[in-house]
């Protein structure tokens, strides 16, 4: 973790509405470097508006401002549309939660896979392709050939995601986001896939920034955890200290997690504070 | 003291079930007269519903009835605003009086036309089967019948009238708004509030009128509003044609026809009628159209 | 109070025969909380649906409070079992207020009392009085599953069919659901079958568990067991290394 990737201070993202204005993130500040990043909270807290914010993917309604949002140097705040295609998916991109709604239902996962490849690495047709069978065995996927040819509609849950993973990685881009990647999937299932995401970002060295609302899966995979409520970051901690929170939100969502280790009678609910919006 | 009333409707807590409706209906009214195009149309309806309620008033003294054959084909004139027709009568006070047999056909055939297709419609889309397989059949027959020749068909067995009208328009109808309610209810009957229902023991009859009926009804009303346009114009087919109300009762699609002969020379005798024609038909689609955006907001062009 | 042997439930899916459920037996005791855990396509819903009589089904034996379940259910059977769907955004009419929701129950089987009893269902399951004459698109998540179990309950069923109650919810809001739940299973003395994909849900408020997968029982075990990892089959202990988090020793 010696040079941050991403530098984002004091962003903030608001939404106009008929009678008044959404904040939707507020003064959120954090690092990433090449590790792993969760980013915590329940629906509402600002966690995929910030992802989304982060790679210029928000509605031009939508009012970004921070003091600084940069990417290894490139002010983020200051790109263009142009700017933005040079950026994502060669330098960083994004994986979404359903497959289903992200790969065009009409095109192989070869040809999709392969199209990505050819827009970002100035390559041959040939090449793309070879690139494509090697991306996907290296997500795990037992034959390459096979599925290159497939439709996204044929493709199970889990192997669905593995495929998009592939296209939002053949590109080799630095940072990774993955907004709610497994929520869609069974859990034995949701491990796998963690695994080879856990896999890729180690070997190619990327920053990987993991949001979610399953606290246990992200406490048991990241290295540092982001907890987020109403917009704002309330608490920054290492994922193994998570049980030692400071911020009662925290606290209240570690308690309220049903686990398997340890059988409470009743689940301690949020009391939310008033003090936590300021 | 109209602001704490607005406070009452719009609250989000309402404290009786009379505040619950009277709210939702408060804010269905709201977004229907925000909307341009539906505000428009709701006024030019209502423009038509005062028309036919205050006809006698809004004539000026004249008759729709009283024939003057020495001031017959006159142009407009003080005495009378839109002139009169070949037998002298006041077009003005025609054209008044004669909204009130577009607005009875209208009336009338809504009411046959919307329970009947909402009962063949909720009960094929909700039982199936085979029992989806006849009605559809039975919809389809009546499909294929085109409506002025039906009419024309009624008139020769039953004779010339409104009702004979009403009764023909209705019949090439009501196989729409079946349509429509039917796959309504095939899109809601396996959701989980109707399984509910069914779960609690709720007869087949009480699940159809009371739970799948009003989701259907908003669908049924866009329908309803933007065939108007078309039964009116059916229906003035009718009266040009001479199978719509008799003489000397007036009504706009007759004294089109009347006015046909000499359209050259006292262009008003045909034009006014057939503008009030326009005029409505206009209302009603600029009506549906707005009552569509509102209902459904996802089909917006915006 | 309930007795299911030899269960299976097949649809025919464009051409081709799914057996969603296979030869499925199990006994619930009265007043037991009992789990049914499983993947996607492992049928657990399915049989839910086949004991409240919402899906066909052929069993050797399929009984309810001792009785056997007939394929068409009548008035009164209705009253012994009642269901709370996952969906909160789907389970509520959307045209009716809450009041009009919980009267619903009450109406079709002429109870007396009703609105007595509506106040009194609200209240029981947490909601303010304020809640009461709300459409369902004016409630959160959370209070529309409220709704949902107050109409479950509101006709004192013996017994209470719940599938996947709270995967919709928000951490926070499902630990306030589940613990509304173990509260009412006291208080109105309930026989519950709890479905959920998330075993640690399941093993909070449920005595014993059944491990499904493919349509096929895999095993029964009780909660303790379930927590300490004591279990015969391989598949179950899978299931529960899952369910524990990620883990890079195991890559």
């Amino acid at each position: 973790m010696t040079d941050s990737l991403l530098v984002v201070d004091d962003l903030s993202v608001t939404f106009p509405g008929r009678t008044a204005v959404t904040q939707a993130v507020r003064n959120a500040s954090f690092t990433l470097g090449r590790e792993r990043l969760g980013v915590v909270g329940e629906s509402g807290s600002g966690k995929t508006t910030m992802g989304r914010a982060l790679l210029g993917l928000l509605p031009r309604t939508a009012s970004v401002t921070a003091k600084t949002m940069s990417y290894d140097g490139t002010n983020l705040l200051a790109c263009t549309e142009r700017d933005w295609q040079r950026l994502r998916g060669r330098r960083m991109s994004m994986v979404m939660q359903d497959p289903k709604y992200s790969l065009n239902p009409v095109k192989t996962v070869g040809t999709q896979i392969g199209e990505t490849a050819l827009l970002h690495l100035r390559t041959d047709r040939r090449d793309a392709q070879m690139r494509t069978l090697r991306m996907l065995e290296a997500v795990q996927i037992r034959d390459p050939e096979l599925v290159y040819g497939l439709y996204p509609h044929q493709l199970s849950g889990g192997m669905g995601q593995r495929v998009m993973i592939a296209m939002m990685l053949i590109a080799e881009p630095d940072l990774l986001i993955a907004d709610e990647p497994t929520s869609a999937l069974d859990v034995t299932v949701q491990n796998e896939v963690l695994r080879i995401l856990d896999d890729l970002v180690r070997d190619r060295g990327m920053g990987l920034i993991m949001i979610s609302h399953n606290l246990t899966m992200v406490s048991s995979f990241c290295d540092r955890v982001l907890i987020m409520y109403a917009g704002r970051i309330v608490e920054e901690i290492a994922a193994r200290d998570l049980k030692n929170a400071k911020h009662p939100y925290t606290r209240a969502l570690v308690a309220a997690t049903p686990s398997l280790d340890e059988h409470r009678a009743e689940l301690a609910t949020v009391t939310r504070d008033p003090e936590w919006l300021k | 003291m109209t602001d704490t009333l607005g406070h009452w409707l719009m609250s989000e807590a309402p404290t009786s079930r009379r505040q619950a409706v009277l709210g939702n209906l408060y804010r269905a009214v709201r977004s229907i007269v925000t909307n341009p195009t539906a505000l428009i149309g709701l006024v030019i309806v209502a423009l038509l519903v005062l028309m036919g309620a205050f006809a006698p008033w809004l004539s000026m003294g004249n008759s729709p009835l009283t024939q003057d054959l020495a001031g017959r084909l006159a142009p407009p004139t003080d005495k009378h605003w839109f002139g009169t027709d070949e037998l002298g009568r006041d077009i003005l006070a025609r054209t008044l009086y004669g909204s009130r047999a577009t607005l009875s056909i209208v009336a009338l055939v809504s009411v046959i036309v919307v329970p009947i297709g909402l009962a063949v419609g909720t009960v094929a889309g909700y039982l199936g089967g085979w029992v989806d397989a006849i009605l559809m059949r039975i919809t389809d027959i009546f499909l294929a019948f085109p409506r002025l020749i039906l009419a024309l068909a009624f008139a020769a067995a039953l004779g010339p009238g409104i009702e004979n009208a009403v009764i023909a328009i209705s019949l090439t109808s009501w196989p729409a708004y079946a349509r429509i309610a039917r796959s309504e209810t095939m899109t809601i009957a396996h959701s989980d509030f109707i399984q509910s229902v069914v779960l609690q023991g709720a007869s087949t009859w009480r699940i159809l009128f009371r739970h799948i009926v009003p989701l259907c009804l908003s669908s049924v009303i866009v329908r309803l509003t933007l065939d108007m346009a078309g039964i009116i114009l059916t229906a003035a087919g009718l009266g040009f044609l001479g199978l719509g109300a008799q003489p000397p009762t007036p009504e706009w699609g007759a004294m089109v026809s009347s006015g046909r002969d000499v359209i050259l020379d006292q262009w008003w005798v045909a034009t006014i009628p057939g503008l009030a024609i326009f005029i409505v038909s206009l209302g009603f689609n600029l009506l549906g159209d707005g009552l569509r955006d509102v209902f459904d907001p996802k089909s917006n062009d915006r | 109070m309930i007795t299911v042997r030899d269960l299976s439930v097949v649809f025919h899916v464009g051409g081709r025969e799914v057996r969603a459920v296979d030869g499925v037996s199990f006994e619930v005791g009265t007043g037991e909380t009992f789990g049914i855990v499983g993947e996607s396509g492992s049928g657990k819903s399915t049989i839910l649906r086949a004991i409240a009589g919402l899906v066909p089904s052929k069993s050797e034996t399929l009984e309810v409070d001792g009785q056997p379940a007939a394929r068409r259910r009548s008035r009164d059977d209705r009253r012994k079992l009642q269901f709370v769907f996952q969906d909160p955004y789907a389970s509520l009419h959307p045209r009716k207020t809450v009041d009009d929701i919980l009267r619903e129950p009450l109406i079709i089987h002429r109870e007396p009392n009703i609105d007595e009893r509506v106040r009194a269902a609200i209240a029981d399951v947490g909601l303010s009085p304020l809640h009461r004459f709300r459409y369902p698109h004016q409630l959160s998540g959370g209070q529309r599953q409220r709704v949902a179990i107050a109409r479950a309950l509101i006709l004192r069923p013996p017994i209470l069919l719940l599938d996947e109650p709270t995967s919709a919810l928000d951490v926070s809001v499902q630990a306030e659901i589940l613990n509304l739940l173990a509260k009412l299973r006291q208080s109105y003395s309930l026989t519950s079958i709890l479905v959920s994909h998330d075993l640690a849900v399941v093993a909070h408020l449920c005595d014993r568990i059944a491990i499904m997968q493919r349509g096929q029982l895999v095993e029964i075990i009780g909660a303790g067991d379930l927590r300490s990892g004591k279990v015969s089959a391989n598949y179950t202990g899978k299931l529960i290394a899952a369910s524990r988090g990620f883990s890079r020793a195991s890559a």
